[in-house]
């Protein structure tokens, strides 16, 4: 199934498909930030109820519940204005709040797409949000609708590629597409079956070296053939 | 030379040529937003604007790479910082409060009007109510406030020997809160939401009311709600007003689409919120120090109440924030 997509125009003309995230990326990311404000509530909550139960005094009853709902229920407002629309569960699900326009949404977007949780969260677990999620062109919540804001799949990681790729082009002195695919058989090399891989670096060889012989190609083993992929990337033919 | 051949040399010299940029770029992405000056800022701009020419160039000589990958993730990461909105300024608060929210207030003013107005009949209909039919008491109040009031108190007298005021404030702060948020949030049911939440907090008044007037306990009621109870039930029928142009959104959206006349609304709508929880504060921390206290004589309540009320309207007109 094909991912929906944002189109942005971009401040400069340059347009951009932004992938959204579906309903599973959003329940997993939620499903992690619920555990860890569960977790950082109790860790709050079980000293501090051992010391109200020495104290014995009734408001320390309240001195113990109010932060532990505090940060239970701010969890998200809070980090998600301190983080610019992400929280640890957005990170680790790979998803970011961003506005319509692909922008960081403003402290009072966030504010409002947090409040109408209230709706979101009814009649129990998530149920309003989910149905809305599922049915509604972007993959938003209601509160996402009231604030402009929508979540896109965020892959912070895919820019270190940039230098690394003009670097190997560099060294190797291959054409482009040929260094992204080595490189990829490179890195995919300890998933890979060892006869598929042994077949994809032979044929990959003979296309960049048409020196070796078909003969030399048969006679290096697994190991040999990952060193020639190396040494193909360093420079080294 | 074939065009393939020449295509991978052109974009091999160009890759090259801008590997050690790419990398710089990289380097001041990770740096950029500590400590924001307009120069930074404006080489943010000069970037995003290298990007999408790099970008552009990318599309064409190396279609579905991961280099154009790597350089339109990086597009994208930049154009979210620098499409943001304007920070909360000192000015821009002083605007929001001196200007804006007066503004959507008198949009609102209509719909406060009959909000106020339904609470109103709502006190009329809950006195009526329990008035002719006491034992429906139980459906506004819990047993153990029936049993109080039966033994001629009111719940509220012990308050401050079970609760300090500090953790009673915080929780009726609290709750308030909620309540109308509630109110405005539940105008997304097209409006009638709110009407339900402030019909049934002017019920339960009413149905209160008439019970302790069969007790002969409605002055002390009136007693511990008239310091806190004008700003309180004023702000939810603000709030519930809030709610109901949010319903009026979605069911005349105008020449706007539902999702952006909604979206527009509720906008708008969270300024005037944010006044409504600075109010429920005070309120909150009058209904934990003044309110439950036996020892501050109605008119001084009276005096509080008004005066906090008269503050209310001038906070919400925006004439606290304007220069004499």
């Amino acid at each position: 199934m094909e991912r929906e997509q944002l189109r942005i125009a971009g401040l400069t003309g340059v347009e951009i498909n932004l992938d959204i995230a579906g309903p599973g990326s959003r329940s997993y990311a939620f499903v992690i930030d619920w555990h860890i404000r569960l977790l950082l509530a109790l860790a709050w909550l079980a000293p501090a109820w051992m010391i109200a139960i020495r104290a014995g005094h009734p408001a320390f009853g309240n001195l113990v519940t109010l932060p532990a709902l505090c940060i239970y229920f701010f969890y998200h407002p809070v980090l998600e204005v301190a983080l610019r629309g992400s929280t640890p569960g957005k990170r680790m699900a790979g998803v970011r709040i961003v506005t319509r326009n692909g922008g960081t949404p403003s402290v009072g977007a966030l504010i409002v797409r947090n409040i109408f949780r209230l709706i979101d969260c009814m009649p129990a677990l998530y149920l309003v949000g989910l149905l809305c999620c599922l049915l509604s062109a972007q993959r938003v919540r209601i509160g996402d609708m009231a604030a402009g804001t929508l979540l896109i799949l965020d892959e912070p990681n895919s820019t270190r590629s940039l230098g690394k790729i003009g670097m190997l082009v560099a060294q190797s002195g291959l054409a482009p597409h040929l260094v992204e695919l080595v490189d990829d058989v490179l890195q995919r090399w300890p998933l890979l079956e060892t006869d598929k891989r042994v077949a994809l670096a032979r044929t990959l060889l003979s296309r960049i070296d048409p020196t070796l012989t078909s003969e030399a190609l048969s006679n290096s083993g697994d190991s040999e053939l990952h060193r020639r992929l190396q040494a193909v990337l360093a420079g080294h033919k | 030379m074939n065009t393939a051949r020449q295509n991978d040399l052109t974009a091999s010299a160009w890759l090259k040529s801008r590997t050690s940029v790419w990398a710089d770029w990289l380097a001041q992405f990770q740096q950029a937003g500590k400590g924001l000056t307009v120069e930074t800022a404006q080489r943010q701009v000069d970037r995003y604007r290298s990007i999408a020419r790099d970008l552009a160039t990318a599309r064409l000589l190396l279609p579905g790479s991961r280099a154009t990958g790597a350089l339109e993730a990086l597009y994208v990461s930049t154009h979210a910082r620098i499409d943001v909105t304007e920070r909360y300024s000192r000015a821009r608060i002083l605007r929001l409060f001196r200007d804006e929210i007066p503004e959507i207030i008198v949009a609102l003013r209509p719909n406060i009007l009959w909000l106020a107005a339904l609470m109103l009949l709502s006190v009329f209909a809950g006195w009526c109510l329990i008035a002719s039919y006491p034992d429906l008491i139980g459906l506004t109040a819990s047993p153990k406030m029936i049993e109080d009031v039966e033994q001629g108190h009111l719940w509220t007298d012990n308050l401050l020997s079970v609760t300090p005021s500090s953790m009673l404030s915080l929780h009726i702060l609290s709750n308030n809160i909620v309540v109308s948020l509630f109110a405005f949030c539940a105008g997304i049911f097209f409006g009638l939401g709110s009407f339900y939440i402030v019909a049934m907090n002017g019920l339960m008044l009413g149905a209160m009311f008439a019970f302790t007037h069969q007790h002969g306990l409605d002055g002390a009621l009136l007693k511990f709600i008239l310091a806190h109870g004008p700003v309180e039930l004023s702000v939810i029928c603000i709030a519930g007003a809030v709610g109901t142009a949010l319903g009026e959104s979605l069911i005349r959206p105008g020449s706007l689409t539902r999702r952006d006349s909604f979206q527009r609304a509720a906008r708008r709508a969270a300024r005037v919120l944010l006044a409504c929880t600075l109010l429920l504060i005070v309120c909150g921390l009058i209904e934990g120090y003044i309110s439950p206290n036996p020892g501050i004589p109605l008119l001084s309540r009276a005096i509080i109440g008004a005066s906090y009320w008269f503050i209310m309207l001038a906070f919400l007109s925006g004439r606290m924030f304007r220069r004499r």
